[in-house]
């Protein structure tokens, strides 16, 4: 059964997002995704100011077996990349929601955030797969 | 036994089952015109009598009307000698297939094959890495071109610096496959005097805005050898990665473009290497099939379209092939897939890599020097004949620009009755340079053959000047 933290919110591309609670929201996939993605051999970030809308194609992860973009759950500018992914990919595997993390950025409009999946609704549409 | 497995019940009972009354209903969607019809020059009652032995004729006919003209032309295409020893093992069954092996059903031949084939073009580019071919020349260029500008990350349009010393065709081609991509290709213009790029004419071109990558021809289309080492710092400096269009032969005299600028460690080198592979054991068979190469850096390795095949070692410990990267093709991008060409030339990989381990490095460099000899004496003995003079006063490799004091087109026609190819007509790409050849002599042309050509262009010219 995959994790499902509750103190972050979820977009239906499998994507979570937390609020830093300084203007800023940190972006990685669910653990659900991780599982059903496989073994990730790469993983190309954004780059750092690179200007995002909401559910932009900005990320993509590479398993073994398929290639899959990111999208952005929000609007904002990327302030920062988790760089140690580019040498260890196997970091979301291993903590998807946590040294899996992928980007973060400033939060453009926060009624954004509003409109994405608390870990409830997230739990519900994973169930379904 | 026939060896169609249906027979004409077979075929009424599925044409009943999916309701069409005859195999025209079942392809009646195909326009007239593009279906088979007649062969011309195939008469109708001998094509149902015998008709292999009709078709083998009028093959027969073609073949001869082509003849084997001494070849002269040049211009992406070379006529070089090829052991007999490579299409002999080439075509033997193991390797013969038009079919490119794809994943777990390629033979550990097939991936030593492809893993040696990378191993010489990473050897001979001096970059890391080497896809397994790509359909042609042109076509790699284009796939470089994709790959640049999506690896990019400094600059972000996608303007791509082409000078128009890069072959006319190649730039069609680049053109075509590129130009829905929102991809906008800048002309650089050659200098009419060296018939190279200069970086003025680069500066000048991208002065509107930054580009995401600069091409550099070696040689170009003139046979010119360009100043790879500056055009490289420029491309860099301005944050355009650098894609080496290369002869591979040439390359066994001139510097890989692993090797381009004169900064050290990241910065320098051409990021891109790419070209076509014909000069390395594929005959001249009337515009291919050919291959084309493309090799990188090891950091755009995630960007090369096609294969790589790796050595590795299984659990006994005993070496073994295996295709390990192929992270822009279709199994792994799905419709995300931003290459089209995803198919590699397998047989003529083949040949190629047989053809460069015959040749070997120094054998590779006799042809390379062989080819350099020969056009010189080439050019040499041309400019002999009044009025004929060579158009740029910069270095070549095999080909050379020089005008004719008369109109191309008749006496390229005088010189073909005479059974020669004299060179390619640089008036049909370069209005600028009407009345201009570009003529190759390689490896394969003799003292005489060069006196030959010499001789009938004279007589050419003279008969041009009496009418």
């Amino acid at each position: 059964m995959s994790q499902v933290p509750t103190d972050r919110v979820y977009s239906d591309s499998h994507e979570w997002l937390l609020d830093n609670g300084d203007g800023t929201a940190t972006v990685g996939i669910s653990d659900h995704a991780q599982e059903a993605l496989g073994d990730l051999v790469f993983v190309e970030t954004p780059s750092i100011g690179d200007e995002l809308s909401a559910k932009q194609a900005c990320a993509v992860v590479e398993s073994v077996k398929a290639a899959s973009d990111i999208y952005s759950p929000i609007s904002g500018e990327v302030v920062e990349v988790n760089e140690l992914l580019v040498d260890n990919p196997e970091l979301i595997n291993g903590d998807a929601h946590g040294e899996g993390w992928i980007f973060r950025l400033t939060i453009a409009d926060p009624t954004e955030i509003e409109a994405l999946l608390d870990a409830e609704a997230y739990g519900e549409l994973i169930a379904e797969d | 036994m026939p060896f169609i497995p249906h027979t004409p019940e077979d075929t009424s009972e599925m044409l009943a089952r999916i309701g069409a009354e005859s195999i025209e209903e079942l392809f009646d969607e195909i326009p007239p015109e593009l279906r088979a019809s007649e062969i011309s020059g195939l008469a109708p009652a001998m094509m149902r009598a015998e008709p292999e032995m009709a078709v083998a004729r009028l093959m027969r006919e073609r073949a001869r009307a082509d003849g084997e003209p001494l070849c002269f032309l040049g211009a992406g295409a070379y006529e070089h000698h090829i052991p007999a020893a490579v299409w002999q093992l080439a075509t033997r069954g193991e390797f013969y297939s038009a079919y490119t092996p794809y994943q777990a059903e390629a033979s550990q031949g097939t991936l030593q094959v492809l893993y040696e084939f990378q191993s010489m073009m990473t050897a001979l580019t001096g970059l890391d890495a080497s896809n397994a071919s790509l359909y042609d020349g042109a076509s790699a260029l284009a796939e470089a071109v994709l790959m640049a500008v999506r690896a990019n990350r400094k600059v972000k349009n996608a303007r791509v610096l082409m000078p128009a010393s890069v072959h006319p065709f190649y730039r069609q081609t680049v053109r075509s496959i590129v130009r829905h991509q929102g991809i906008e290709l800048v002309e650089v213009p050659y200098d009419p005097t060296g018939g190279h790029t200069t970086i003025a004419a680069l500066e000048q071109a991208a002065a509107s805005a930054p580009c995401a990558a600069l091409v550099v021809p070696q040689p170009n289309v003139f046979g010119v050898l360009e100043e790879v080492d500056s055009l490289t710092d420029w491309g860099h400096e301005h944050n355009a990665l650098v894609i080496g269009l290369v002869n591979p032969v040439a390359l066994a005299l001139l510097s890989p473009p692993g090797d381009w600028g004169t900064q050290t460690g990241k910065t320098g080198g051409a990021d891109i290497a790419c070209g076509e592979g014909q000069p390395l054991g594929m005959p001249l068979a009337s515009g291919g099939p050919y291959l084309g190469f493309l090799c990188c850096t090891q950091a755009l390795v995630r960007q090369l379209p096609g294969r790589i095949a790796g050595r590795t070692l299984d659990l006994d410990g005993n070496p073994g092939f295996a295709l390990t990267l192929q992270a822009r093709e279709q199994h792994i991008r799905r419709s995300k897939a931003t290459s089209n060409i995803c198919t590699n030339q397998g047989l003529l990989v083949t040949a190629a890599t047989i053809h460069l381990s015959l040749l070997g490095a120094e054998g590779l460099e006799r042809v390379a020097a062989a080819c350099h000899a020969n056009t010189r004496t080439l050019t040499a003995r041309l400019c002999e004949i009044p009025g004929v003079e060579p158009v740029f006063n910069r270095p070549v490799f095999h080909e050379q620009v020089v005008r004719l004091p008369r109109p191309t087109d008749g006496i390229l026609k005088a010189l073909a009755a005479e059974n020669i190819l004299g060179g390619f007509d640089l008036g049909r790409s370069y209005p600028e340079l009407n009345g201009s050849l570009l003529v190759c002599a390689t490896e394969t042309r003799t003292a005489s053959d060069i006196d030959h050509f010499r001789d009938a262009l004279g007589r050419a010219l003279s008969h041009a000047s009496a009418n």
